[in-house]
């Protein structure tokens, strides 16, 4: 069994956001680069479902859509534990274009599993996992907190609202995973930081598609009034001003 | 050209947030000048289909089918395109949430239609067709310009309310002829908390951080939730402990909520916490540190340990019912 997971190149979390040239471009001066974390939760799930004596997953893999400044991060993803990194050689413009891209590789190499992370913290989409399903004419679950395998079938959770739901799924599949997959992502050792560097990371071409979206502009927030402070000795005062003021109580 | 609303319902039932979808998509029919279409799928009663005309939603389009009672979003996408297609709806439009994430993206494949997902309010032009959306986990808003003929939009909680609207509502029922091999996967159980308020529907969130010292300390959390009649939530590393279940976890890489009222005790208030809390109409923040990050996005604020300053909020919150 060939396990894929889609990797998002994101600002780490605790980056500024900042624009350029009149707003319509993210500035990345300074900003540190990470595997979008969601991502890293579902490849560290991977990568123990292969490592479980009692599957039979032979492969690992990532894949990427992205410029040659990306390849730190997938690096990052071969260091983690993933056997071979798939960079698709364009601008990740919008999800549509990126789940087609995905999804024309997949076409070519067939996997049994496709994870994706339930959104990346960049552009916030939430879709690039069901649409690389929908190209594929796969079946695909979202919400996922919990993957198992048994056999050709996979047993997987589902939030829903106030609980979840025990599903089985056929193969083939997309996982659309967010928290609770995985403990926490696994940090690279230094003996997979140096295998990493012998892993392939191939290049592929991307291929022509159709823009149906673009960015038109960026915005930053309004500043906060000030905080109104009220005294620990009168708490009652919170609850009038949340009353009558603020009117949500 | 038509607009078309798909309202997801809840065992039978339509909640706060398909009331907004139908106000917002009453909206965007008139400005667009067309008609609006709301489809439902699964089995859901005539008495409750009809409560969504009190929002303007005219006409309905049922798939009172029992097999579609669990979500399955390859058999939804496929239904509601079919209805878009026989329809000729334009523009397609479903909640942010759970079911709306698996839906409008295949939609969106099946259709070629640009998406945007959790938009934040009317589209800031029609034509072009542009909407605003967050981006950076609510640090900043993006227009983004749908330049297809068909066009998927998803819209976050809390974005245009619910505004009344009375109309007649005339009610047609749809039979999808689908193949049976697209209900690929079962589902096995399902389990539900039923005694708690859920989290990303609550209009009030009692959450709480690191400052709570020991998960032990939680009663009081639970007892100004309880009466509030508010859902809990918790901070990163609160979740990461252990304390609390990660469910709970408010924040850029947990849940991103907008409930009217927010509560923060004992959070110092991380850049990666507030990106998960920005758009709450209100913020209250309760920290022993007054130099803490989180008064500066709160709206009131107490300097104060939170084992004491809880339980006399609770006290003054039952006090004045």
């Amino acid at each position: 069994m060939k396990i894929l997971v889609c990797i998002s190149n994101v600002p780490d979390t605790t980056t500024k956001v900042k624009f350029k040239e009149d707003s319509t471009l993210f500035d990345d001066s300074g900003v540190q680069w990470i595997i979008n974390p969601w991502d890293e939760l579902a490849l560290t799930r991977a990568l123990e479902l292969k490592e479980d004596a009692g599957n039979s997953v032979d492969e690992v893999s990532v894949i990427h859509v992205g410029g040659a400044q990306t390849d730190a991060t997938l690096r990052k993803a071969l260091a983690i534990g993933a056997d071979k990194a798939f960079r698709i050689d364009a601008c990740a413009a919008d999800a549509y274009y990126v789940a087609g891209q995905i999804a024309a590789y997949l076409k070519e190499n067939p996997f049994d599993i496709v994870f994706s992370g339930i959104e990346s913290s960049d552009y916030n989409g939430s879709s690039v996992g069901a649409m690389i399903a929908e190209f594929m004419d796969y079946s695909g679950v979202s919400s996922v907190t919990s993957v198992n395998l048994d056999g050709d079938d996979v047993i997987l959770y589902r939030a829903i609202p106030g609980g979840k739901q025990k599903i089985k799924a056929e193969l083939p599949l997309v996982a659309v995973v967010q928290k609770g997959i995985a403990k926490e992502p696994r940090i690279p050792a230094m003996r997979g930081i140096m295998m990493a560097r012998k892993k392939p990371l191939e290049v592929i071409a991307a291929t022509e598609m159709e823009m149906l979206t673009r960015s038109v502009k960026f915005e930053l927030p309004k500043a906060k009034g000030a905080c109104k402070m009220i005294d620990a000795g009168h708490v009652e005062q919170l609850v009038e001003l949340l009353k009558n003021e603020a009117k949500v109580l | 050209m038509s607009v078309i609303a798909f309202a997801k319902n809840w065992n039978g039932k339509f909640k706060n947030s398909t009331f907004e979808l139908v106000s917002y998509t009453r909206n965007l029919a008139s400005q667009l000048n067309t008609q609006l279409i709301v489809v439902s799928i699964g089995e859901v009663k005539e008495e409750e289909l009809k409560s969504l005309g009190k929002y303007g939603a005219e006409r309905i389009i049922s798939v009172n089918d029992p097999q579609m009672n669990t979500l399955t979003s390859r058999v939804y996408a496929q239904v509601i395109s079919k209805l878009a297609e026989i329809e000729g709806a334009d523009t397609i439009v479903m909640s942010d949430n759970e079911s709306g994430k698996a839906i409008a993206p295949r939609i969106s494949v099946k259709m070629k239609a640009g998406m945007a997902s959790a938009v934040l309010e009317l589209p800031v032009s029609m034509n072009p067709f542009v909407v605003k959306k967050g981006v950076f986990s609510g640090k900043a808003f993006e227009h983004v310009q749908i330049d297809s003929p068909v066009k998927v939009i998803t819209i976050a909680k809390n974005c245009f309310g619910f505004i009344e609207n009375q109309v007649d509502v005339s009610i047609e029922e749809f039979s999808p002829n689908l193949d049976a091999a697209l209900f690929k996967i079962q589902v096995l159980e399902e389990e539900k908390q039923t005694n708690k308020v859920n989290l990303a529907d609550a209009d009030i969130v009692v959450s709480a951080g690191r400052g709570m010292r020991s998960p032990d300390n939680w009663g009081v959390v639970e007892e100004l939730a309880d009466a509030l009649g508010a859902a809990t939530a918790c901070s990163r590393p609160v979740s990461d402990e252990g304390w609390r279940g990660h469910e709970e976890h408010v924040g850029q890489t947990g849940k991103v909520i907008a409930p009217n009222l927010y509560f923060a005790a004992g959070i110092s208030g991380a850049i990666q916490h507030v990106a998960g809390i920005s758009r709450s109409k209100c913020i209250v923040a309760i920290n022993t540190d007054p130099e803490a990050p989180i008064f500066g996005v709160a709206d009131y604020g107490i300097v104060g340990d939170v084992m004491e300053v809880l339980p006399k909020l609770t006290e003054a919150v039952r006090n004045s019912k």
